[in-house]
């Protein structure tokens, strides 16, 4: 077995340290070394957006990132999305608005809706749909979750 | 009989109970579950679309450090060539084996030959390279009306065709013949003024869940297996691990983690032995992941079918006759849903005078899995392009020509049972009093079409119990696991009975220790069926509540009534008190109340919809945009319409994509070349508009609220409405599935 890297990062606010095959994606480290499930595999090839986090501000597939990379750096995830006694107005507007069936979708649109409304907190149907084209949902035909964006940009802004 | 009336729960909108769990990352789907001491395990799959498996090798991958066990078909018990009760559905035994870990053959690429359990994933990888299979390779067949030809490579060489019930001298592909008839269909033809008889195709595609499969087991001393794994029916995993490996089903436990979408596809199991026979082997809990390529060759698909409908009508717009040969590729081993395709191909129509044929046909692709309303989209693409291309010719807008020609209740269909209520007319009529119907089209290259789908729905098994909580709330605990939001909908149900609010229900998705024997979700069956068990479930709780009532007031049981959540006694003394109020005072009246609810309705209810799609064909690419869509439906009673709208608007767009470019592609070798995401390409938000779901409900007079289920009607339209708006904009009519820019461009003569 390769030798491990260590890393010490930043997770949701927290300093993290792990150690980590150089072979690991960010995302298997997420799931089987830190016990951060939120990220779901759909594809482990950067086509379905199920694995979405936030690094240094920038929306990234985790699947496609090493999890030796994270070195220094910051990264969002959605466990770190809801205050303790209050969740992220996207996660509320994805509730209100039923904008997910089986839900294994539903972590990584949350964090692209979340990095699109950082940087564009008044976005039209298209750019939200623009946008959001890199995550796959096969249960809702994306109406729904559209509705839930615009909603939550509504709130946000 | 269920009426048209106002509910205080049912019909409402409430945030559905596993909510916060699922928006925060919490709920945990089958690849989450953790426990200590887990191994890993890897499958090999084979390279070949057909093969004779000479030898194989395991010597080397079981000397790689860290590897645990190794299995192969070698390692199933020995089981009879007998076909085995599921639950739902029966099937072949030695052929659940053979597709879970292949004995002599291979039967497709992505066929599971071998299985690795070791300390982590990636070693268990590197040991499937460790593992020598020799094969014999022999010459596949991929498409059905080559696999039917007398000289094509046989799958099976023991296997005749089941002709009308007679079995076959020669051996065959075909599997099965069946064919259904009713009145005199030359008769039909003669009375016709126009008749139009065309040929289509589909190609093989995919259920396409996000979620890949998984599933974790752990095998103890004692014979005791438990399974976590997302699955549609953790019963029905149950049953087939219990005949794969012939334990008795008492010693399976499988436990339903969240599950991230089927559609049908989650039923079969294939790694869910192989974890458990990595874990008899080792000891050890082992948990096993398909990648998505894995999904792609092993799992799904639906069939590619070659399908074949003539009609007559005559020029006042009556159909005087119809039939529909339909040949159905099963994959690997037979069962594909052409059952089910000649069951609704002209199922919204009164048809006097018909045949059906359906052949099921074994071809070296993935053994075929439900794909909601399995079978009926295929059909539908050819049934109701059929019809437009008539109406065209009578000049008869589609509309007036279905409501026309609707089946009414009691008309005796093709296939033998009389047509039940729908709300066919109700859902054409919703369609033609939208405003999209009416608007204008602007542009070039634009049209709009119209097409119905019909779906039988399913009833079958489900318990329910719901315990008494002090506070007025109650538990309920169900077995149909929730891939859409079906916690809300039944608890919904029970809430409506009891008088309170959505949110004083807690439900539960039980493992198959913990609750009654619960059929698959699938079958549109799950907001009816354990909606249905959870009402009889509720009642008994009703009942149960009365008497502790009637023990407090010291009166009669039949002196208390019950309305709006409040219980009185209609005699005497004016007393009142609401659930929550009696609930608090269980104790003093003989302890905890706990109430049961079974349900297997016979009369599930059809549901029907009409879809009305515009599209724009660029006729330079051969693309296809969607620039409007709205789907009509008969729900029944929507206990959830945000919900009852979202299958609309998923099943929709499921259906678009099958229409548009959705298709296993495959190379002369019968290579699947195209198994990613990316190459086999679903819609994404930025492919569609919009979907306007418009919910119809003409109460289903089996189901206490009138529910129907929804679920896999939205897909079957799609395709046909979609070709049907393509002949508007462009003059042709494609008659292969999908209508890809290369068979668009085609159609046109451009290339
Ligand atoms: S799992 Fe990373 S994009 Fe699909
Ligand atoms: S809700 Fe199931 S994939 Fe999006």
């Amino acid at each position: 077995m390769p030798k491990k890297v260590h890393v010490q990062t930043t997770i949701n606010g927290e300093a993290v340290e792990y150690l980590c095959e150089p072979r690991q994606s960010l995302l298997e480290v997420l799931r089987d070394v830190l016990h951060l499930t939120g990220a779901k595999e759909g594809c482990n090839n950067g086509n379905c957006g199920a694995c979405s986090v936030i690094l240094d501000g920038r929306l990234v597939n985790s699947c496609l990132v090493l999890g030796a990379e994270l070195e220094g750096k910051s990264l969002e995830t959605i466990e770190g999305l809801a205050e303790p006694e209050q969740l992220h107005p996207i996660q509320d507007a994805f509730l209100e608005n039923a904008a997910l069936q089986c839900g294994i979708c539903t972590p990584g649109f949350i964090m692209a809706a979340k990095a699109l409304l950082d940087q564009n907190p008044n976005p039209t149907e298209h750019e939200i749909r623009y946008w959001l084209a890199g995550n796959l949902c096969r249960c809702t035909g994306y109406d729904k979750i559209v509705r839930a964006v615009q909603d939550a940009a509504q709130t946000t802004s | 009989m269920a009426e048209k009336k106002d509910y205080k729960v049912v019909g409402t909108r409430p945030i559905r109970h596993d909510g916060v769990d699922k928006v925060t990352g919490r709920a945990l789907y089958g690849a989450d579950f953790q426990t200590v001491g887990l191994l890993h395990g890897k499958v090999l799959r084979s390279p070949h679309a057909h093969a004779r498996i000479k030898s194989i090798d395991t010597s080397r991958a079981e000397a790689h450090p860290g590897v645990r066990a190794v299995v192969t078909a070698k390692d199933f018990p020995a089981v009879e060539d007998k076909i085995a009760d599921l639950g739902e559905g029966a099937a072949n035994v030695k052929d659940l084996q053979d597709n879970v870990l292949a004995g002599d053959k291979a039967l497709y690429k992505g066929h599971q030959v071998a299985a690795v359990a070791a300390i982590d994933p990636h070693t268990a990888e590197e040991a499937l390279e460790l593992i020598d299979v020799e094969y014999e390779v022999l010459p596949p067949v991929i498409k059905v009306l080559d696999a039917m030809k007398e000289d094509a490579p046989l799958l099976h060489e023991d296997m005749h065709t089941d002709e009308m019930g007679e079995k076959s001298e020669k051996p065959s592909n075909i599997a099965a013949h069946f064919q259904h008839k009713q009145g005199d269909p030359e008769k039909g033809y003669a009375e016709a003024d126009v008749v139009v008889e065309q040929e289509y195709t589909t190609e093989t595609v995919h259920q396409g869940y996000i979620e890949p499969h998984n599933a974790t087991a752990l095998y103890n001393p004692d014979g005791q297996l438990t399974i976590w794994c997302s699955t549609q029916g953790a019963f029905a995993v149950r049953g087939q691990v219990s005949e794969i490996l012939q334990i008795p089903v008492s010693k399976v436990k499988v436990v339903p983690m969240e599950i991230g979408g089927g559609f049908g596809g989650k039923i079969n199991v294939y790694i869910k032995p192989i974890a458990a026979m990595l874990s008899m082997k080792t000891g050890k809990p082992v948990k096993v992941l398909m990648s998505r390529a894995d999904v792609f060759e092993g799992t799904g698909p639906t069939p590619g079918s070659y399908v074949r409908v003539k009609m007559g009508a005559t020029n006042d717009g009556r159909i005087t006759a119809a039939e529909a040969y339909l040949a159905f590729e099963a994959g690997a081993y037979p069962g594909s849903p052409v059952g089910a395709a000649a069951f609704c191909v002209f199922s919204p129509y009164k048809v006097e005078n018909g045949t059906v044929d359906g052949y099921d046909v074994v071809v070296n692709k993935p053994k075929t899995a439900a794909y909601r309303a399995p079978g009926a989209t295929n059909a539908a693409f050819a049934a109701e392009t059929v019809i437009d291309e008539i109406c065209e010719k009578i000049g008869m807008d589609p509309l007036e020509f279905r409501i026309l020609n609707s089946a009414t209740e009691g008309d005796i269909r093709i296939d033998g049972p009389p047509a039940p209520r729908v709300g066919f007319i109700e859902t054409v009529e919703a369609a033609k009093d939208h405003p999209h119907y009416s608007a204008p089209l602007e542009g070039e290259n634009v049209g709009r079409g119209v097409a119905s789908g019909y779906w039988p729905n399913f009833g079958m098994k489900s318990s329910v119990s719901i315990n008494v909580t002090g506070d007025g709330t109650i538990s309920l605990v169900e077995g149909s696991t929730d891939i859409g939001g079906t916690r809300a909908s039944i608890a919904m149900q029970a809430a409506e009975v009891l008088g309170i609010p959505a949110e004083s229900v807690t439900p539960t998705v039980a493992d198959t220790d913990s609750v009654g024997y619960t059929d698959v979700t699938g079958g549109s069956r799950t907001a009816f069926a354990t909606g249905y068990a959870a009402y009889e479930a509720a009642q008994d709780v009703k009942q149960q509540m009365i008497e502790r009532a009637a023990k407090l007031w010291e009166v009669d049981p039949e002196e208390v009534q019950f309305a709006d959540g409040v219980f009185s006694s209609v005699n005497g003394k004016e007393q009142e008190i609401d659930f929550k109020g009696l609930a608090e005072r269980l104790d003093e009246t003989g302890g905890p109340v706990v109430g049961r609810g079974t349900a297997d309705p016979n009369q599930p209810g059809p549901s029907i919809g009409l879809h009305v799609v515009d599209v724009e064909v660029d006729p330079d690419t051969g693309k296809i945009d969607i620039l409007r869509y709205t789907a009509t439906q008969d729900a029944g009673k929507a206990v959830h319409p945000s919900y009852v709208e979202g299958q609309i608007q998923g099943g929709a767009v499921q259906g678009i994509g099958w229409a548009l470019n959705e298709e296993y592609i495959y190379n002369e070798k019968g290579e699947m070349t195209n198994a990613s995401f990316l190459d086999y390409r679903i819609p994404t938000c930025l492919d569609l508009p919009m979907i306007d779901a418009v919910i119809v409900e003409v109460p289903n007079p089996g189901h206490p609220f009138g529910v129907r289920g929804v679920g896999e009607t939205p897909i079957i339209a799609p395709p046909a409405a979609i070709a049907n708006a393509v002949y508007r904009a462009t003059g042709v009519r494609l008659k292969e599935l999908p209508m890809s820019p290369g068979r668009v461009l085609k159609a046109m003569g451009k290339i």
